[in-house]
């Protein structure tokens, strides 16, 4: 049974080099580099998790989560944030819109892979 | 324990500090040992000639030894208690701990008040990161090209076998990334240079604007003989945003010189005063650009300097021109009783009021305010307004014969505390 990612990013080569790793591991991955139309992208997609960048043109991840959480099929979509800006209050923002798990710029390969993992895991355990 | 009933324990404090002993002090001042001893654990009132005696033997002022450390150490000393949160201090025995360990009380409140000015100087650079958006965006643009680097090169770091056409994809995305890293660091780098040495507080591109108008005393003389505001040299403003708001800025400020030519205005000024609505009835303009109009007429046009601020729907300072006494605070601290901010609940309906700010230099000042909309909004939209202030200095023979509403600068440094609209807790106390 293939695992499917979307990866909602908009800086093309930390796309290509995520999508590499996580092809690699088996997945299968789509990607999409606008916010104004992510969550419709993500909705009609229905992937078993979405790896999100929070500074996106269009519409910010943060807008995106919290609209995501506000839909009954989406509610419980793993969601794995991306952003440069790790302050504190950033993260109790992600972690209060419902974020799975919010990870700082710049990230390790491991490190993503590794959270990638547990979190469909998770999901698929509940 | 109440401060009165301290004496003794500041003169057992103050007796040690001089290095003498219990029974020499006593027989100096023709008491017993004993009885200074209860004296000094507060078990026995003291006063009078007896008192006179022990301060002039241990060589400080009676008063220093009745009313004990100052005031203000007490409450910082305090302030430094409640800011310590779940930390228990024995609040109520601040005046004892000043009174009888009055070095320590100065250690203790001087670390807070520097403890204090750090959160201040954090709190500064944390609100320019916020909201500079120059800044940010480099940043975002520094972090977020390391993270494409650190990814890719551990890619071909780490993965053992890679097909030829992506190693070479990957190869040249960290040369692309390299370049790009190194320009946007540079970049950042040249830019935070810039905001160190520069006097003004560049790189928040409003302030910057603010500052270059400033720089010109608010008055474009070539804007004023039909200069076009492309001509205009804002090429010292670092940014393009800063240049984008300077242009705006200089473009309303030539519609109001067309529509009140200063010569013209200058005489309807000196016909009817600085009234603003005798003025935009004359001028067939709205309040606000005749607010605009005073505030941009050249040094010593007027007999006393105006002061002008204007915000949006939110509250956000979006231009300030500062005038003596009244302070002008920009990052969403402003006072909420400013007639600024009332009369964006009232649009349309100039208010004016007379107000004090507090402060060391508390004078009074004649607050004229409007709220208009920024544009007209189309069916079923709702408008979003502007408010303007001009703020007009009272001279000190006139002032005292109205009630002036007190008003402050900030929450964290104004002394009120019985204010309705107080956000935080000030950093100062009542009667500063």
């Amino acid at each position: 049974m293939s695992r499917r990612v979307m990866l909602v990013e908009d800086e093309p080569n930390i796309t290509e080099a995520i999508r590499f790793l996580l092809i690699r591991d088996g997945w299968e991955v789509e990607t999409h580099a606008d916010g104004t139309d992510a969550v419709e992208v993500i909705s009609s997609a229905k992937p078993d998790l979405v790896i999100l960048d929070v500074m996106l043109p269009g519409k910010s991840g943060m807008e995106i989560l919290t609209e995501l959480r506000a839909r009954d099929d989406l509610q419980g979509l793993p969601v794995l944030m991306l952003t440069a800006r790790g302050q504190s209050r950033d993260r109790d923002l992600a972690e209060k819109a419902g974020v799975s798990r919010f990870m700082t710029k710049p990230f390790s390969n491991s490190e993503v892979l590794t959270a990638v993992r547990d979190l469909h895991a998770q999901a698929t355990q509940t | 324990m109440v401060r009165d009933t301290l004496t003794g324990s500041r003169i057992r404090e103050r007796r040690m500090i001089a290095g003498l002993r219990q029974a020499d002090l006593a027989r100096q001042v023709g008491i017993s040992a004993s009885y200074l001893n209860l004296i000094e654990h507060n078990r026995r009132r003291i006063g009078g000639k007896l008192l006179v005696d022990i301060a002039t033997e241990l060589g400080v002022e009676p008063s220093m030894l009745t009313e004990g450390a100052e005031a203000a150490l007490i409450a910082t000393l305090k302030e430094a208690a409640a800011d310590a949160g779940a930390v228990a201090a024995e609040v109520d025995r601040a005046e004892e701990f000043a009174g009888r360990f009055p070095g320590w009380a100065e250690v203790l409140a001087q670390e807070h008040r520097r403890a204090g000015g750090l959160e201040r100087t954090v709190e500064t650079l944390s609100d320019r990161l916020t909201h500079d958006p120059h800044l940010a965006a480099s940043l975002h643009e520094v972090l977020s090209t390391a993270a494409a680097i650190r990814s890719t090169a551990s890619i071909l770091a780490e993965t053992g076998e890679l097909e030829p056409e992506w190693r070479d994809r990957f190869h040249r995305n960290i040369n692309q990334d390299a370049e790009r890293l190194a320009e946007s660091s540079k970049a950042l780098v040249t830019y935070l240079d810039e905001s160190d040495s520069s006097e003004e507080r560049r790189g928040v591109p409003l302030e910057e604007a603010e500052a270059f108008i400033a720089a010109q005393g608010h008055h474009f003389p070539a804007l004023e003989a039909g200069g076009a505001v492309g001509d205009q040299k804002l090429s010292g403003l670092s940014s393009s945003a800063a240049q984008t708001i300077a242009r705006e800025m200089l473009g309303i400020y030539l519609a109001d010189a067309r529509a009140m030519p200063l010569a013209d205005f200058m005489a309807a000024v000196e016909r009817h005063g600085i009234d603003p609505l005798t003025l935009s009835r004359e001028f067939h303009v709205d309040m606000p650009a005749v607010f605009r109009r005073l505030a941009s007429l050249p040094q010593g046009a007027l007999p006393q300097d105006v002061g002008l601020v204007v915000c949006d729907a939110s509250g956000s300072i979006l231009f300030r021109k500062s005038i003596p006494g009244f302070a002008l605070p920009r990052y969403g601290e402003s006072c909420p009783l400013w007639p600024l901010f009332t009369a964006l609940n009232r649009p349309l309906v100039p208010i004016r009021r007379r107000v004090s700010q507090l402060g060391r230099t508390a004078g009074e000042f004649d607050c004229l305010a409007v709220s208009w909309p920024q544009e007209m909004p189309g069916f079923d939209r709702d408008p979003v307004y502007r408010s303007i202030m001009l703020i007009l200095p009272v001279p000190t023979a006139q002032t005292g014969g109205e009630d002036a509403q007190p008003v402050g600068s900030s929450c964290r440094v104004c002394p009120r505390d019985a204010c309705g609209a107080r956000r935080e807790p000030s950093i100062l106390s009542q009667g500063f």
